[in-house]
């Protein structure tokens, strides 16, 4: 392999790079960037979900040039950012009701085409997006939701999907995958967890709304984020990004682990990260260095009944054949690499 | 506060930065800097991680600048160093080393097409520094001490500069244009270097020259003999003289059979050489196995890509008129080699001996305090600084490995040496950092990226010419080359602390400033130490 001249040492792997020119930069490499969430939220050690938000909103706010304003669902990311009088949002912000994140973005949506129709406007410069956890949108906000793609509201859907309900307890949620310990699911029996071989993933069921844009991105791979929140504000109507961000906590796992995680999540093929519009995949994520899931799995105390003796070989080789199934349904391997 | 609040609101609404969530830390990141294996490695103590930073960016003259603040000669080294630093190379362990050699000759040639030069010095000190050899550790000292703003006076026995690189090296492996370019760039300093002046004795020549101090270089120029029975039609030579002879306008009459008998990387010099002067066969006669050899395996590799052969566990026992007498060896369980007591002939125009060299002395007899063994002069491995006080000596006449970086090394730390001597000082290095180890890389972030081959000379034009084998990098490549380093143990300031910590704790201090920790924020989670590609940042336990 011949690289040309365009190498970068780090490539883009890296938040910045000093060699890239300027506007080729990632939005969280510059020193102004918003940061839309701001310092001294209460969020964990090492929480997955405030990096998202952080980087999914500035990235965001940047496409919208500042004008945006978010709904937020109860979760994780209402409770530590803005316990009453004091938020860490640095933009205007509306948290209504556990499940109604969606609805409210669309009203807001609704309210802006009003103003800009009486002020002769063709369209509000000012863009919405509506976020949550996992528990808000999978679960909760799921009819809202649905409703939202149904009509093509012009509203960005951020799903911060850390797999539990994380600020009361880590219960399960629709988004717990199988064999994961949470506070409701014991691991007790002999099939503890969430059933294997089917479930909610709401990405394939937001694609199967055929609305104009879904895709899915980690913490792990921040150019990808920012690209995908850049695509999705580049479009009109209703759109989906679901964002995977491992929780320290819920997950047992170490703090300094965030991202390790996120990375590993992908490199399995557990969680397959694509892009799909009007309900096709368009692009998918290659995994680099392919790994076996129990990588992935080891260091989460979540897992620990898999490991030891007698452990559970059993789950672990269907865990493993669920990031097989992602691998070759998604095409997530290169062909040289796949052979 | 009078404001009119909405209903059932009573508090106005505050920021989250009063919340300082630094309390909470238990642990908390700091920046380190980490010796990386290259730099460790260098003989001559180059800042290889450092110039190739800037080659990164495209800077080419800063990279050149960079570099020779401690050695002078990158066009050289890039031709003749063997390059140990990338057998440390983390990357090594990743895909292939960084090809630090090649980046270096990329500098030094185009140092030389952009005739860049050093800078005389600021100041002049009042101080003479007598330098006697202007071979790579003479003139490495002469440069350093130069721009430290000494007065420097450079002796050389030979009608040329250059040492060993010249009479020693032959053309195929460093051409004489190249070696004459970055010795004159010395003298343009102002250095003084009076050749054919063999120094006879040192304390006399300082007391003529007025020096304040003298660096001795002589290096190691007499080629070592062993007793073979020989007949009268025997032709035995030896290695140095062979190769000083290349120099003349007499070629060394070798003949179309010529025997080499040694194992280092003079043998396959010389084994290299007579291929080239036309010789049909070059064998190297030697000891022991490949293995064993002390030469550089890809310089074993080269040689037997051009046709040399090679008879290992072999020595010679007898030149007689029917040719040589080889006696085959045996390792023992020590590795040595033994006589087996069964022979061959072999049919040889000539022997050439190539059995290491040994060290003239002669200029330091009378001198007190001088202390030889083994045929070297023994000094103070701290400063080079021999028992006689002010008189200092490097390069292949004092006990240390023997090769032009060596020397340029002990040029360099001799130099500063003498600089603190004169001033009635004691020069202190600073302090080492810690090694960067592989195991300290977060190795992900790092672009795939396998190392550029250098381009070579086809076997046939090799053989038959003296034109030089290994080529160089074009811009793109070198440049290519150089971005394959991975700052192993110093930041790069690729932006992942600043972007990676979820509650925006790390300050960008803006380019070349690096970053720093908002303490009364972090919450020492240690996601940026996790994700530092380079490991250059640690976590440090607080005290509670």
């Amino acid at each position: 392999m011949h690289q040309p001249i365009k190498f970068y040492q780090t490539g883009t792997f890296t938040v910045g790079n000093r060699l890239l020119a300027p506007d080729l930069r990632s939005v969280q490499s510059s020193p102004d960037r918003s940061n839309a969430l701001n310092s001294g939220h209460r969020a964990c050690q090492g929480c997955g979900e405030a990096l998202g938000a952080r980087y999914a909103v500035d990235a965001a706010l940047r496409a919208a040039d500042g004008q945006l304003i978010a709904a937020n669902a109860t979760g994780c990311l209402e409770v530590f950012s803005t316990p009453y009088p004091e938020t860490s949002w640095q933009l205007p912000w509306i948290h209504s009701l556990f499940g109604n994140a969606a609805a409210v973005g669309t009203g807001i949506a609704a309210a802006l085409k009003v103003k800009a129709i009486k002020a002769g406007q063709a369209r509000s410069p000012v863009r919405v997006i509506a976020q949550g956890g996992d528990g808000g949108t999978t679960d909760i906000g799921f009819g809202c939701l649905s409703g939202m793609f149904e009509r093509n509201d012009d509203v960005l859907y951020i799903c911060y999907d850390n797999e539990a309900y994380m600020n009361t307890g880590v219960q399960r949620s629709s988004a717990t995958p199988p064999a994961a310990r949470t506070a409701t699911t014991m691991p007790v029996g002999a099939e503890p967890g969430a059933a294997f071989d089917q479930g909610k993933d709401l990405p394939q069921i937001a694609m199967a709304h055929e609305i104009p844009y879904v895709a899915t991105a980690t913490v792990a791979d921040l150019r990808d984020l920012e690209a995908k929140v850049e695509r999705a504000m580049s479009i009109r109507g209703a759109r989906y990004l679901h964002v995977l961000v491992p929780c320290p906590l819920g997950w047992g796992a170490a703090s300094h682990d965030t991202i390790r995680l996120a990375r590993l999540a992908r490199e399995t093929g557990l969680f397959p990260v694509f892009e799909g519009e009007h309900g096709e995949v368009v692009s998918v994520s290659k995994i680099r260095n392919r790994v076996p899931v129990d990588e992935y799995l080891r260091p989460q105390k979540r897992f620990a009944h898999l490991f030891g003796s007698p452990g559970r070989p059993d789950m672990l080789e269907r865990i493993q054949a669920r990031a097989d199934r992602n691998i070759r349904r998604f095409g997530l391997l290169d062909a040289e690499a796949a052979s | 506060m009078t404001m009119r609040k909405p209903f059932a609101i009573t508090l106005d609404v505050g920021s989250s930065l009063a919340n300082h969530t630094g309390s909470w830390r238990t642990s908390r990141p700091v920046y380190v800097d980490r010796l990386p294996p290259c730099n460790a490695q260098c003989p001559a103590g180059e800042d290889i991680q450092g110039w190739l930073y800037h080659a990164e960016g495209g800077d080419y003259e800063a990279a050149w600048r960079h570099l020779t603040r401690e050695n002078p000669f990158p066009a050289i080294m890039g031709r003749v160093c063997y390059h140990s630093c990338e057998g440390a190379c983390n990357r090594g362990k990743l895909d292939a080393a960084v090809g630090i050699n090649s980046v270096e000759r990329f500098l030094g040639d185009q140092a030389l097409a952009s005739g860049w030069r050093f800078d005389p010095p600021a100041t002049e000190s009042g101080k003479h520094v007598l330098v006697v050899g202007a071979g790579p550790s003479g003139m490495s000292a002469a440069y350093h001490l130069r721009r430290l703003g000494h007065r420097v006076t450079v002796l050389e026995a030979g009608p040329m500069t250059g040492g060993m690189m010249r009479f020693g090296i032959p053309k195929y492996r460093l051409p004489r244009d190249v070696l004459d370019a970055e010795m004159q760039r010395i003298v343009a300093m102002g250095v003084e270097v009076k050749l054919n002046h063999k120094v006879s004795n040192i304390a006399h020549a300082m007391t003529e020259h007025r020096a304040d101090a003298a660096f001795l270089a002589v290096g190691a120029h007499i080629g070592k003999r062993t007793f073979i029975p020989a007949g009268d039609s025997a032709r035995v030579l030896d290695a140095v003289s062979v190769l000083r002879s290349m120099e003349g306008e007499d070629k060394p009459m070798l003949g179309r059979r010529v025997v080499v008998y040694g194992g280092g990387n003079t043998a396959i010099d010389v084994a290299r050489t007579a291929k080239r002067l036309g010789a049909t066969e070059a064998i190297i006669v030697y000891r022991r196995t490949r293995e064993k050899m002390p030469a550089h395996d890809f310089e074993v590799e080269e040689a037997l890509q051009e046709g040399v052969m090679v008879k290992w566990l072999s020595t010679i026992k007898k030149a007689g008129d029917e040719g040589l007498t080889i006696e085959k060896m045996r390792l023992d369980e020590k590795g040595n080699p033994q006589p087996t007591g069964e022979f061959e002939t072999l049919e040889a125009d000539s022997v050439v001996l190539a059995l290491g060299q040994d060290v003239d002395l002669s200029l330091l007899e009378g001198v007190e305090g001088l202390e030889v063994r083994d045929g070297v002069v023994q000094v103070d491995p701290e400063t080079m600084m021999t028992g006689h006080p002010g008189l200092f000596a490097g390069g292949d006449m004092v006990p240390a490995q023997r090769n032009v970086t060596v020397a340029v090394g002990h040029g360099k730390k001799a130099a500063r040496h003498i600089d603190a001597w004169l001033r009635g000082q004691r020069h202190e290095a600073p302090a080492k950092h810690a090694p960067a180890t592989f195991e300290r890389l977060n190795p992900w972030y790092y672009t795939d990226a396998p190392h550029i081959v250098r381009p070579q000379l086809e076997v046939a034009r090799r053989v038959s010419s003296f034109d030089e084998v290994q080529g160089g990098l074009t811009e793109d490549n070198a440049l290519f080359e150089a971005r394959r380093c991975l700052s192993c143990g110093n930041c790069f300031e690729c932006d992942n602390c600043y972007g990676v910590c979820p509650d925006n704790a790390v300050i960008k201090l803006g380019a070349g400033k690096r970053f720093a920790i908002n303490l009364d924020y972090c919450k020492g989670c240690g996601v940026c130490a996790a994700e530092c590609p380079c490991g250059a940042i640690e976590m440090v336990a607080e005290e509670i």
